[in-house]
């Protein structure tokens, strides 16, 4: 049976957006600027450095590349596993070479992705979820002061997440043949940066 | 009448999103100028500490099946209820991270998809109402508002976003589609783990 519509296709989107401007009118009758500045800077915060932003991708594409159960598998775990990282980051327990490990990140992800290496479900979730401990704990211990932590981390886990998905988006072009050559030059890309910070991070 | 699994998690999305949409606002008491039941429904939707914890609750109650989903849409606004008349006697709210657990604990189980029996969550159900409905009614005190009119709302509240979010996930049949809510859970419980972080953070 063809699903039913409230509302005709292209009235969909305008109707969201007024759903939106309507309803930040209430919102900003209580708005107070530390909490905004909280979401937003912790929807930032993933955003802010390559290292970062590349590793995040190539989980993603690397999922992709995997398929089931590895495609879902690695978004449910990789955000606890960061948030773990960012909660030794927070309350100060250290991590030795961080930095290194996030370099590492890049470098062993992005030729993770480059050769299409498919080791078993188990080594590749330990894998992602060590990387993802040396990003929450760099994220843990770079928080800005003064922000409201709730909205802080939720914007944060929600970028996390976010380019998570954009790479699964991305490693869906794995199905085509031009697609799996173009993720695998992407992989070697993402590996090459990876050496680059990893050279800077041992200067 | 009904609509595919893309229509239903495209309708969830915007929900989510216009639930953080106010989120700019303060989880601080509400004039709506429309009476202490309005207020008292502002207030809780607007205490995103409140409302994803609900979420995560009715979303695993839909999981486990039409069961649970039925008693939490009871139990969790009547155990809300009565935390709230304990937080309205009692006074000042704990200094236990209770909504760091909170989003942990149920976002964690909705993340794991665990198998509980029917029992266990109607426990959960009623531990979550109790928890926080005494933190909101310790806030009514504080406010010197009119707390019971108020509790009456966020009850109101609790019964539709319970039957929303269990029923949305009832009607999910692609397992792809349960995928979604898995990821939803693991985000909401790493959200209580950082948040767990940063009050040990600011006590330290």
């Amino acid at each position: 049976m063809k699903p039913a519509r409230y509302l005709p296709r292209k009235l969909t989107l305008p109707a969201i957006a007024a759903a939106f401007v309507a309803l930040s009118q209430t919102a900003h009758a209580h708005i107070e600027k530390g909490e905004v500045g909280g979401f937003a800077s912790g929807f930032k915060h993933p955003w802010s450095g390559a290292d970062h932003i590349v590793a995040m991708l190539a989980v993603g594409i690397w999922g992709a590349q995997l398929g089931a159960p590895a495609i879902w598998l690695l978004p449910v775990a990789f955000p606890m596993v960061m948030a773990m990282g960012g909660f030794m980051g927070l309350v100060g327990i250290p991590l030795p070479g961080v930095e290194i490990g996030i370099a590492l990140s890049a470098l062993l992800l992005g030729a993770m992705v480059c050769g299409e290496v498919r080791p078993k479900l188990a080594v590749a979730v330990v894998l992602v979820g060590i990387f993802g401990l040396f990003h929450g704990h760099a994220h843990g211990t770079e928080l800005p002061p003064g922000q409201s932590g709730l909205l802080y981390s939720l914007g944060f886990v929600i970028a996390t997440g976010t380019l998570h998905a954009v790479g699964i988006s991305l490693g869906l072009v794995h199905h085509w043949r031009a697609g799996k050559l173009a993720l695998r030059g992407a992989g070697a890309v993402i590996s090459v940066m990876g050496a680059v910070f990893l050279w800077q991070a041992l200067r | 009448m009904s609509f595919s699994s893309k229509q239903k998690l495209a309708a969830a999305g915007v929900a989510v999103a216009l639930a953080l949409s106010p989120s700019a606002a303060r989880a601080h008491l509400v004039t709506t100028g429309l009476g202490p039941v309005y207020d008292g429904i502002g207030h809780f939707m607007l205490s995103l500490d409140d409302v994803l914890p609900v979420i995560a609750l009715a979303l695993f109650a839909g999981l486990r099946g039409p069961a649970p989903g039925r008693h939490a849409l009871f139990t969790l606004p009547l155990a809300w209820l009565a935390g709230g008349m304990t937080g309205l006697l009692a006074g000042n709210p704990p200094v236990f991270p209770i909504t760091s657990f909170s989003f942990l604990v149920l976002g964690g189980l909705v993340a794991a998809d665990l198998s509980l029996p029917s029992v266990v969550v109607t426990l959960l159900t009623i531990l979550l109402g109790l928890m926080h409905g005494f933190l909101n009614g310790a806030a009514f005190r504080q406010a010197g508002s009119d707390a019971l009119l108020e509790l009456l709302g966020v009850m109101a509240t609790l019964f539709v976003l319970v039957a929303l979010f269990a029923a949305l996930v009832l009607s999910l049949r692609r397992p792809w589609t349960r995928i979604v809510v898995r990821v939803a859970g693991s985000w909401i419980a790493a959200t209580g783990l950082l948040l767990l972080g940063w009050s040990l953070h600011k006590t330290g």
